[in-house]
């Protein structure tokens, strides 16, 4: 792209921006180009060595299980993102829109580290075992939804609803990339709202199919909710860190600048503080109604030493980042903000691995070597796709018509 | 009910009132007057303008701890409420549970956790601008009504150790103002 015009702010002091195109293009030869192989040895080296160590067995697929919905989640964080700058005509997050676009881009590659979830159903989903259900009257209420067929059907959907949903409205951002056609922005910002409506129930049935039913007796109406809350988190936490890696590396100076950091920095505190709430209720309900079938689920993770990581949740997933993402100059500082996203990062983890792993090892918090690599390979690979689409497209959508704008915002 | 006027220093002139054709000039010219060290000044605008705190060179308000105290404040009496009215002064045994059940309590210390900071908030605000104000020397300008219309303005006031009747002026004047106007200190509505 030649050094041309695209950009001149409204409004006061500052002269014309002017941007170039090594401002929002990935150099050759960067790291940032090398990342999709370094990425993507790491990742291919943790599956095979998942598969090596522990193939088969139950450990394995419980957290191949763990790393999937956590890498996953922060894809279904990007497309909602990319949906609600639609759906509200934002105009100050157009400059960020295009990483976002990156992260839902993975979505495809999730369909295909769905198999050995499929293949390992036996071990993952107590409700496949048909010998359970026999006895079980609960289960056989159950099986009209709860059956093998119907479980893969839904997963087909969910995959089919989110691969067309993130390849067109990312592939549209990049057609205007050329042709700055205005008529591509009212295109995506019309089917914005129906899309937001297909994610949130695709969203929220493979919260229940994949860690619901995990604990077939137990079900919580609010639990698609949770999910979508903690994947929110998650995505805006990597977020913030992939764009002050974008700003150390000299990507995109002056282009996000404090006033976006600052706005990313509200959405992961709102999300945190919207985790917690959506949590807490969940947790207020079952406590209050104080039905076995229901209170089981809290009971398994207040068993040994589960209790203190729940209690790890409450203190580090809310109560400390509430006080600490709260002030105006934590979010518009760049090395505070980094620590802010990387430790709510870290706590999205310990939501995933509290949600599943109790179901595996009752009695307390068991880590162990399959945990690590099938989170790097799953990473890797995540990682890898992200970044290799990062490298091919310009870093913001930069014929969109209110880039202006955007390049402008001001908080206050 | 503070009369700003009474809380004002003596002097003939409240200060300088100078009309600006656009948010654009307005706000450059704040960048002006805060560079030139000015300290008693504001500026005034029929909507709010994105970049003005900066152009002014405002410090952060107080506000922001207020309300965090308040909302703390609130969150807290509120627990406590509930705990002393149901596991001491008068304890209940409600569904089996615990006399001191936090669970239950907690969405009587959110709201008031809320209330208090909400409440803080607004009286805060009206507070620290000193609110509700029912006279202003300002308003004895017929060209300030159109500031809830059209108008973008600064005034300057005279107790500003960097105030002279010329040098203000002049600065103003080459600032771009299209009009600067001398505001009397006992001015009144409708006097001009």
């Amino acid at each position: 792209m030649s050094d041309e015009k695209i950009a001149r702010p409204l409004g006061h002091g500052s002269a014309g921006l002017k941007l170039s195109a090594s401002q929002f293009s990935v150099p050759r030869g960067s790291l940032w180009a090398r990342l999709p192989w370094i990425a993507g040895i790491v990742g291919l080296v943790g599956i095979a060595a998942s598969a090596v160590v522990g193939w088969g067995t139950e450990q394995f697929y419980f957290s191949w299980l763990v790393s999937y919905l956590y890498f996953l989640s922060i894809a279904l964080g990007g497309l909602f993102f990319v949906l609600v700058l639609f759906v509200t005509k934002a105009g100050w997050g157009v400059v960020v829109r295009r990483v976002a676009e990156n992260v839902m881009s993975t979505l495809p590659l999730f369909a295909v580290l769905f198999i050995p979830i499929w293949l390992g159903r036996h071990e993952l989903f107590h409700w496949t075992h048909e010998e359970a259900v026999a006895t079980d009257a609960i289960l056989q209420a159950k099986a009209p939804y709860l059956n093998d067929g119907f479980f893969l059907g839904r997963a087909v959907a969910y995959f089919a609803v989110w691969a067309l949903l993130s390849w067109w409205f990312a592939a549209q951002s990049r057609r205007q990339d050329h042709s700055g056609d205005h008529a591509i922005t009212h295109r995506l910002q019309l089917w914005s709202g129906p899309s937001i409506f297909l994610f949130a129930v695709t969203t929220s049935f493979a919260a229940f199919d994949w860690m619901m039913s995990l604990d077939p007796h137990w079900y919580s109406t609010m639990f698609g909710v949770y999910f979508f809350a903690g994947a929110l988190v998650g995505m805006f936490a990597f977020q913030a860190i992939v764009f002050i890696g974008l700003e150390r590396t000299g990507l995109l100076r002056n282009v996000v600048n404090t006033e976006h950091f600052h706005d990313m920095g509200k959405l992961l505190f709102a999300f945190t503080v919207f985790w917690a709430y959506i949590g807490f209720s969940q947790y207020f309900l079952i406590w209050y109604a104080n039905i076995p079938e229901e209170t089981i689920w809290f009971e398994h993770r207040m068993a040994g030493s589960w209790e203190s990581v729940t209690l790890l949740l409450a203190v580090g997933h809310f109560l400390v980042p509430f006080f600490f993402l709260m002030p105006k100059t934590i979010k518009r500082n760049r090395g505070l903000l980094l620590a802010g996203a990387m430790w709510m990062l870290l706590m999205h983890l310990v939501d995933i691995f509290w949600c599943v792993m109790p179901v595996l090892h009752h009695h307390g918090v068991h880590l162990g070597l399959l945990d690590v690599t099938t989170f790097l390979g799953i990473g890797g690979l995540f990682i890898s796709m992200f970044s290799w689409l990062l490298a091919r497209h310009a870093l913001i959508p930069v014929k969109d018509p209110r880039l202006p704008e955007s390049l402008a915002f001001e908080n206050m | 009910m503070a009369l700003l006027k009474h809380s004002l220093p003596d002097g003939k002139y409240y200060g300088m009132l100078a009309e600006f054709p656009a948010p654009r000039e307005l706000v450059h010219a704040c960048e002006h007057v805060r560079d030139a060290g000015y300290k008693r000044w504001d500026a005034h605008s029929p909507f709010p303008i994105h970049g003005m705190p900066r152009a002014m060179g405002l410090k952060s308000s107080i506000l922001p701890w207020v309300v965090l105290v308040f909302g703390l404040g609130g969150a807290t009496s509120a627990m406590l409420l509930q705990w002393w009215t149901s596991s001491v002064d008068y304890p209940l045994v409600i569904s089996g549970k615990p006399f001191f059940s936090w669970q239950a309590f907690v969405p009587i210390t959110f709201e008031l956790g809320v209330l208090g900071g909400a409440v803080a908030a607004v009286v805060g605000m009206l507070a620290l601008n000193q609110l509700p104000m029912l006279f202003h020397p300002l308003f004895g300008s017929k060209r300030f009504e159109q500031v809830t219309d059209d108008g973008f303005f600064i005034s300057i006031e005279s107790w500003d150790p960097k105030f002279d009747l010329e040098a203000t002026r002049n600065m103003l004047e080459r600032l771009g103002a299209t009009h600067v106007e001398l505001i009397s200190a006992d001015s009144r509505v409708g006097a001009s």
